[in-house]
């Protein structure tokens, strides 16, 4: 008995109209309702998000377990962050550096960085290049599984400790801070701050419509054949290693988008926030929410944000415990994710009427035979 | 399958986001060329309530991560003092209602909870931070929202902030004093090991200009991340440079794997001493190797003798979670809250513009355990008096070297013809 599909243009509407009910809520619902204070946190569960979104479409349809998402977060995040420490600076040297080695200029790395055009061009061509040479060189070798989880997790550890040592170029662990405007626009100002985090959750929303497409396209089926199949789309006449390639390189953007927006609205970045603990709670969130699934990854990064800041309040000694339970939970329970919950309810409650066809028996079978 | 009419409300959907984007950067408020000064002050707009017979302050430190083990000090101190404000009468009649928040070692954290603080919680005050990274953090926070921001550990120096008030000693009051007990010893040859992050970088910084005028000739600088515990092969360096001394700047747990390499190389504090400014009578006994004999620039000692220490450290023994052993960075949060409360008192008024005006117009003092201290309401530093202790058997400090008199405090070294004055002149004002 084979169950009938939904149509796909059904699911599509479905998904579109999820996808427009998310935005109101972050675009206008959410502005209206929530204090400065939320709306600001809210904002950095966004960016959080928006790299989700790319982890979903690299782990959750691609199978490729990117636990070093945080060294994209960075590029972007550190690319807006010198540029906004330049803009902040004006024509001086940014006070910490003069702090370390009071004679020395600007080092020459940070001198394009004064551009707002070259900054933002740096924060999509900088990781599409860095996740195109990685991928390229993994993906033809066909490294997978743990080696590639292991291998983008080390580079997490790398660039952290990389910048905690060049204080002086980076801002070392205390990182870069006190940015006092955005493009022309002045931080400190509500109405800019609203509009930093509009931002944010509209590129969220433009995300979500992009992996929607990605998954509905041929690409789409592709990926998930190479998550399956590998092998087999190979023998197919397929190139996996090109497949597994666009899916990472996108997501690489995603993250660099999320930690460029993370910079203006937290106001601080520090490579805590990129490290492998950083890596770590990124795809946390994602397991959590459903790594699948168009909106898991984003729903549950958001959850994981909103849990650090509201519980990490309530019970600073007892909220890494309860993440680490309700992860353990998710994974043993509900592999799928929290979003995989309605459709479990949904065959639950479908069950007596639906019968599933019972295993064939083994005198069954004998009866076939003979 | 993808069918053009598809492809089309796709299209529609991004250009709607387009759309809004672009609204959203119309619709928007200041930009660079403004005058800020009007968008600051409706920001600024406090939310703080006077009306009732409690005031709400925040306590803002690191219970979780690599910091909680000191902070999680200054926190009960904090609570000790309020308490103890609380049964004298509170602040203005009011008793102290406390907000504590977890910075959890991690910088973004420190100011997402200032802001918490402010807007959500609308504290009058907040109290706490530990290492300059976390002062960094909460710094462009409290000065965006016209906060108060209470800071009780011994920094940098160079900052200065109207918003920050600085109760632990800056570089003048503890880095210049140990190098003159360093100058009175005959010191000859300086090694400097540190913690790979602002506060070390900075005092090794003014250390190498001032060692240029003593006449004391550096021969090594080392530093390793605040969070490596690894010295051997920077010790190995300090073995070969054969230095009269060791300048030390490292912070947290990271000191007790330098002691354990120390140790290893055969360094003895007898033929070359180790004058540390991150260790004190709660570091002490954790260093798992026999420290006596090294030194500690500070501005309190638990063996100090003046009047109000007793006291103070009576007080601390009887609280609970106490450990019983008192410090220079405990002793000045406790300094911080009764400041505020001498602040408020005297300008009638929880209002941050009317306390800032107070520590102009009145002298601020308060009779500390390290002695009475008084408040420079321009610079938000307080006067202190520099200690050099020697460890002894007990993990106390024997002083052996004190300055002649309480230092007025001086974060950019104005009166130091030593410093560059083109390098103060970048510095005042400058990002970051």
């Amino acid at each position: 008995m084979t169950k009938l599909k939904p149509l796909p243009s059904l699911r599509g509407i479905a998904a579109l109209s999820g996808i427009a009910m998310f935005a109101v809520l972050l675009l206008a619902v959410a502005p209206a309702v929530l204090s400065d204070h939320w709306l600001n946190n809210l904002g950095k569960y966004c960016c959080w998000a928006i790299a989700a979104v790319g982890i979903g479409l690299a782990w959750g349809r691609g199978g490729m377990l990117v636990m070093g998402q945080g060294v994209f977060f960075a590029l972007g995040a550190y690319a807006m962050a010198m540029h906004l420490t330049l803009e902040t600076a004006g024509d001086r040297v940014p006070g910490f550096m003069v702090l370390y080695d009071p004679l020395a200029p600007l080092p020459a790395f940070w001198e394009p960085f004064r551009s707002a055009g070259f900054t933002l061009a740096a924060i999509v061509v900088l990781p599409v290049v860095a996740a195109g040479i990685l991928g390229y060189a993994l993906f033809k070798r066909r490294v997978k599984g743990a080696y590639f989880a292991i291998l983008t997790q080390a580079l997490a550890v790398a660039l952290a400790t990389l910048i905690s040592s060049t204080i002086r170029e980076t801002g070392g662990d205390t990182g870069l801070s006190d940015f006092k405007f955005f493009f022309g626009f002045v931080l400190n100002d509500p109405a800019n701050k609203v509009m930093v985090y509009l931002i944010a959750a509209a590129l969220l929303i433009v995300c979500l419509l992009a992996v929607w497409q990605f998954y509905r396209s041929r690409f789409g089926e592709l990926l998930v054949a190479t998550r399956d199949a590998e092998e087999r789309v190979r023998f197919l006449g397929y190139d996996p290693a090109n497949i597994k390639l666009v899916a990472f390189v996108v997501s690489a953007l995603m993250a660099s988008i999320g930690g460029a927006m993370f910079v203006p609205i937290v106001g601080i970045i520090t490579p805590a926030e990129i490290g492998a603990a950083a890596s770590i709670l990124m795809i946390a969130g994602v397991a959590f929410g459903g790594r699948a699934s168009l909106f898991g990854p984003a729903l549950g990064a958001m959850a994981v944000g909103w849990g650090q800041s509201s519980l990490g309040s309530t019970w600073p000694d007892g909220w890494t415990y309860i993440l680490g339970l309700l992860f353990v939970v998710v994974i043993l329970f509900l592999p799928s994710g929290l979003s995989s919950l309605p459709a479990r309810f949904a065959a639950i409650r479908r069950r007596p009427a639906e019968q599933p066809t019972p295993p064939i028996t083994a005198a069954e079978l004998e009866e076939v035979r003979a | 399958m993808l069918t053009t009419n598809k492809r089309m409300r796709a299209s529609v959907a991004i250009g709607a986001i387009g759309t809004t984007m672009a609204l959203v950067l119309a619709g928007c408020g200041a930009r660079a060329g403004d005058d800020t000064s009007t968008a600051g002050a409706s920001a600024a707009a406090s939310c703080v309530d006077t009306s009732g017979s409690t005031i709400k302050l925040g306590f803002l430190n690191s219970l979780t991560g690599g910091m909680a083990i000191s902070e999680k000090t200054v926190s009960n101190v904090l609570h000790m003092a309020a308490d103890e404000i609380n049964t004298s009468g509170g602040i203005l009649g009011k008793k102290i209602q406390y907000v504590q928040e977890d910075g959890a070692t991690d910088w973004p954290t420190f100011a997402e909870k200032t802001e918490k603080l402010l807007t959500q919680d609308c504290v009058a005050a907040i109290f706490g931070g530990w290492t300059s990274s976390s002062r960094k953090a909460v710094k462009p926070v409290v000065e965006k929202l016209n906060g108060l921001f209470f800071y009780p550990v011994q920094y940098e120096g160079l900052e200065s902030s109207p918003n920050i008030y600085y109760t632990g000693a800056t570089t003048n009051q503890q880095i210049i004093p140990a190098m003159d007990f360093l100058a009175s010893k005959g010191v000859k040859t300086l090694f400097l090991a540190g913690s790979d992050y602002v506060f070390p970088r900075t005092a090794n910084a003014i250390i190498k200009l001032y060692a240029a005028k003593l006449g004391i000739k550096i021969v090594g600088e080392e530093y390793v991340p605040l969070d490596k515990d690894d010295w051997t092969s920077q010790v190995a360096k300090i073995v070969a440079a054969k230095p009269d001394f060791i300048f030390n700047t490292i912070n947290g747990s990271s000191n007790v794997g330098f002691v354990k390499a120390y140790y290893d190389a055969g360094l003895t504090p007898a033929k070359t001493p180790i004058i540390s400014v991150s260790i004190a009578e709660e570091e002490a006994p954790a260093m798992g190797h026999e420290v006596t004999g090294n030194y500690a620039s500070w501005n309190y000692f638990q063996s100090l003798k003046t009047d109000t220490n007793p006291k103070f450290i009576q007080s601390w023994k009887a609280y609970p979670n106490s450990s019983g052993v008192t410090s220079d960075p405990m002793e000045a949060a406790y300094i911080s809250l009764y400041l505020y409360k001498s602040l408020v008192e005297a300008a009638g008024s929880f209002d941050v513009n009317a306390v800032n005006a107070a520590a102009k117009s009145h002298t601020i003092t308060f009779d500390a355990p390290e002695g009475k201290v008084t408040l420079d309401g321009k610079n938000h530093h307080i006067s202190k008096p520099g200690h050099i202790g020697q460890i002894n058997a007990n993990n106390q400090f024997d002083i052996v070297w004190s300055s002649d008199k309480f230092i007025e405090p001086d974060p950019y070294l104005e009166a130091y013809d030593w410093f560059p004055a083109d390098i103060r002149k970048q510095l005042v004002g400058a990002a970051g």
